[in-house]
């Protein structure tokens, strides 16, 4: 076969793969986003963004973006160095820090939901201990601290693995002679992970968090699980149009903005990451 | 003044004795080299003295101090490693100044230092690139300049020409000397190159399943091989050995010829380099086996007794595979080992 058509023969498969289920499916959806039975419109945006929950979930899902991945980054470096560090027992630890990567969101939110609810460990413990006389109902609408709080915490625990995996595999292929030749030249442990670690880690970085800050818009069962309505979120009104109010343009708007929010923090990632010009990495 | 110290430093790698009580001193602003093949234990004697290895045992003092417990930073030591560890995310300019700017002195003086050493070593013009825009030879001019911009007392070297092809080696090996003896520091070299350790050297410290075998000028250890060993590793092709067995009162029969050697009463080994053998009508009996002509020198492998020998004749000789040679020693380059301590006997 010719060998300049044989690459493309060969992603023929995934790209017919992708166009079926994917670029088909998203053309539909934003055609359903753009009109409402009669030609091109913006309507369903309009409704959407009107409506007065809307800058709500908006502002819960950027705030809980904002306060969950940079926690998770912080501590997906520092679990990576760790175990970087590691001589025996690296891949027990690893597999270890990585299981809630196996569990479903969902699951992870009713783990979460039998730790907090009335009845859960968290109040059999404080009672036990004393601290309460009896079982207290922390996930209700009087304290919105503690139910973000609990979603916070299932989030880390449940994601952060995602960047840890991809930061351990980054950190594994810088040469060690730029630690040795940094650390001869003066360079502090801290200094070395400022200068040396963080700025070789970067196309990792810039996968992890993008993956990291597209799943966090996307956030929905994790938090139908632990607050029910307490605290609406960018897809689950997304969810509700579609299944509640059966109003698919609307629900095909959000997405879209979901959509948009993704990519534009995206860009923003990939920008503020950037490698200079002429740097290999 | 950087005068360097080592003292009975021993290195263990779990059961693995990497080095065995190294003693060592070099003068302030002497140049000297670790040769050995690989896994002699020089590139780890060089590490301990970095601080980057911690050494068993032993002591380390530069300048009168002990350095020893002190992170590499605090020893006054620059180095240049093998595969250069130029930063690839920071400028050359940058990757020069990656020490200055640690000790936070100011940007005018690290940009003149910066600039003094990337002059000195040729590579102003790259300032602004990047070391994946470099060759491995401008690569290996930054590592250098990088060492250099620190103003070290001491300056380490970890086989800092070995990645470089043949022709920019020669030229770098004699750039790096001149810089180097320009620069007044004290040098550590490690190669297993030997023409580099030659050619640079001060003084070569010949090394050997974790020690020191010999630690002598460049000449001496040519001529005056302190064992076996060094006489077989120095020298393109290395010293010729042959049985010699005791003819008594300072005689000594080698391959049924008679010679002068010193008094000993068992058997020993006489040694003698290639290029110190005339054709002769007396001398040892050999067989040609293969003849390469090597433009300037003749090299010839023959058999004496059942053993490999070399000689280096002139080129003008014709000589023939099969063909039989007589070659006398020059008698004051004899040299004698003893087989059972291999070290030389005089």
């Amino acid at each position: 076969m010719n060998a300049r058509l044989l690459p493309y023969v060969l992603i023929l498969p995934v790209t017919l793969f992708l166009c079926l289920f994917f670029l088909y499916p998203f053309l539909l959806v934003s055609k359903q986003a753009f009109s409402t039975g009669a030609g091109f419109t913006l309507d369903n945006f309009r409704e959407v963004t009107s409506y007065w929950k809307f800058p709500i979930t908006m502002r819960n899902t950027l705030l809980l973006a904002a306060a969950v991945v940079p926690i998770q980054l912080a501590l997906a470096l520092l679990m990576a160095t760790m175990v970087n560090r590691m001589q025996k027992g690296r891949d027990l630890v690893l597999y270890v820090w990585t299981i809630p990567l196996g569990i479903s969101d969902l699951a992870a939110g009713i783990i979460w939901l039998a730790i907090f609810e009335q009845s859960g460990f968290l109040n059999s413990m404080m009672s036990g201990l004393g601290i309460v006389d009896k079982p207290v109902n922390l996930l209700t609408f009087q304290n919105p601290g503690i139910v973000f709080l609990a979603i916070m915490l299932a989030e880390i625990w449940r994601a952060t693995a995602i960047m840890l995996v991809i930061l351990v595999a980054g950190i594994g292929l810088i040469p060690k002679e730029y630690y040795e030749a940094a650390e001869v030249f003066g360079a502090s442990p801290w200094k070395r992970f400022l200068r040396i670690t963080l700025p070789l880690l970067r196309p990792s970085l810039q996968t992890a968090l993008i993956l990291r800050v597209i799943l966090a818009f996307e956030i929905f069962a994790v938090v139908a699980a632990l607050s029910g309505t307490l605290f609406p979120v960018l897809m689950g009104e997304t969810y509700a149009y579609q299944f509640d109010l059966l109003n698919s343009g609307a629900a095909a708007a959000m997405a879209l903005i979901i959509l948009a929010i993704s990519i534009a923090f995206t860009l923003i990632i990939l920008r503020v990451l950037r490698v200079p010009k002429g740097a290999t990495i | 003044m950087a005068q360097i110290e080592i003292k009975n430093v021993a290195k263990r790698f779990g059961s693995y004795q990497a080095l065995h009580d190294i003693n060592l001193t070099i003068q302030d602003q002497e140049f000297v080299v670790l040769l050995g093949a690989s896994g002699c234990g020089k590139t780890t004697l060089l590490r301990i003295i970095a601080g980057l290895e911690t050494a068993t045992t032993g002591e380390v003092s530069i300048g009168g101090r002990r350095v020893d417990h002190l992170a590499p930073k605090d020893r006054g030591i620059a180095m240049v490693f093998q595969n250069y560890a130029v930063f690839p995310h920071l400028t050359v300019f940058e990757n020069i100044g990656f020490g200055l700017r640690m000790q936070k002195l100011p940007n005018d003086e690290v940009k003149r230092r910066v600039e003094r050493t990337a002059e000195l070593m040729h590579i102003e013009q790259l300032l602004k690139r990047y070391s994946g825009e470099l060759s491995g030879g401008q690569r290996q001019r930054v590592a250098v300049a990088r060492a250099l911009a620190m103003e070290p007392d001491v300056i380490l070297m970890d086989e800092p020409l070995s990645n470089l092809d043949a022709l920019l080696r020669m030229e770098m090996r004699a750039e790096l000397k001149g810089v180097l003896a320009a620069s007044n520091t004290t040098a550590i070299y490690v190669t297993h190159d030997q023409v580099e350790a030659m050619s640079m050297a001060d003084r070569i410290s010949v090394m050997h399943q974790g020690e020191i075998v010999q630690a002598a000028s460049p000449i001496e250890v040519y001529r005056n091989p302190a064992a076996e060993f060094v006489a077989g590793f120095i020298g393109n092709p290395p010293m010729n050995f042959l049985p010699a067995t005791p003819a008594g009162d300072g005689k000594w029969s080698v391959a049924g010829q008679v010679m002068d050697g010193p008094s000993s009463g068992k058997s020993l080994k006489f040694a003698i380099r290639p290029e110190d053998m005339r054709p002769a009508d007396e001398g040892l009996t050999a067989t040609a086996r293969v003849v390469e002509p090597l433009g300037a020198h003749l090299l010839i492998t023959c058999e004496v007794q059942g053993s490999m020998f070399r000689a280096v004749l002139d080129s003008d000789m014709s000589v023939k595979p099969g063909d039989q040679l007589t070659l006398a020693p020059q008698p004051d380059r004899m040299r004698w080992f003893d087989p059972d301590t291999t070290l030389a006997v005089a």
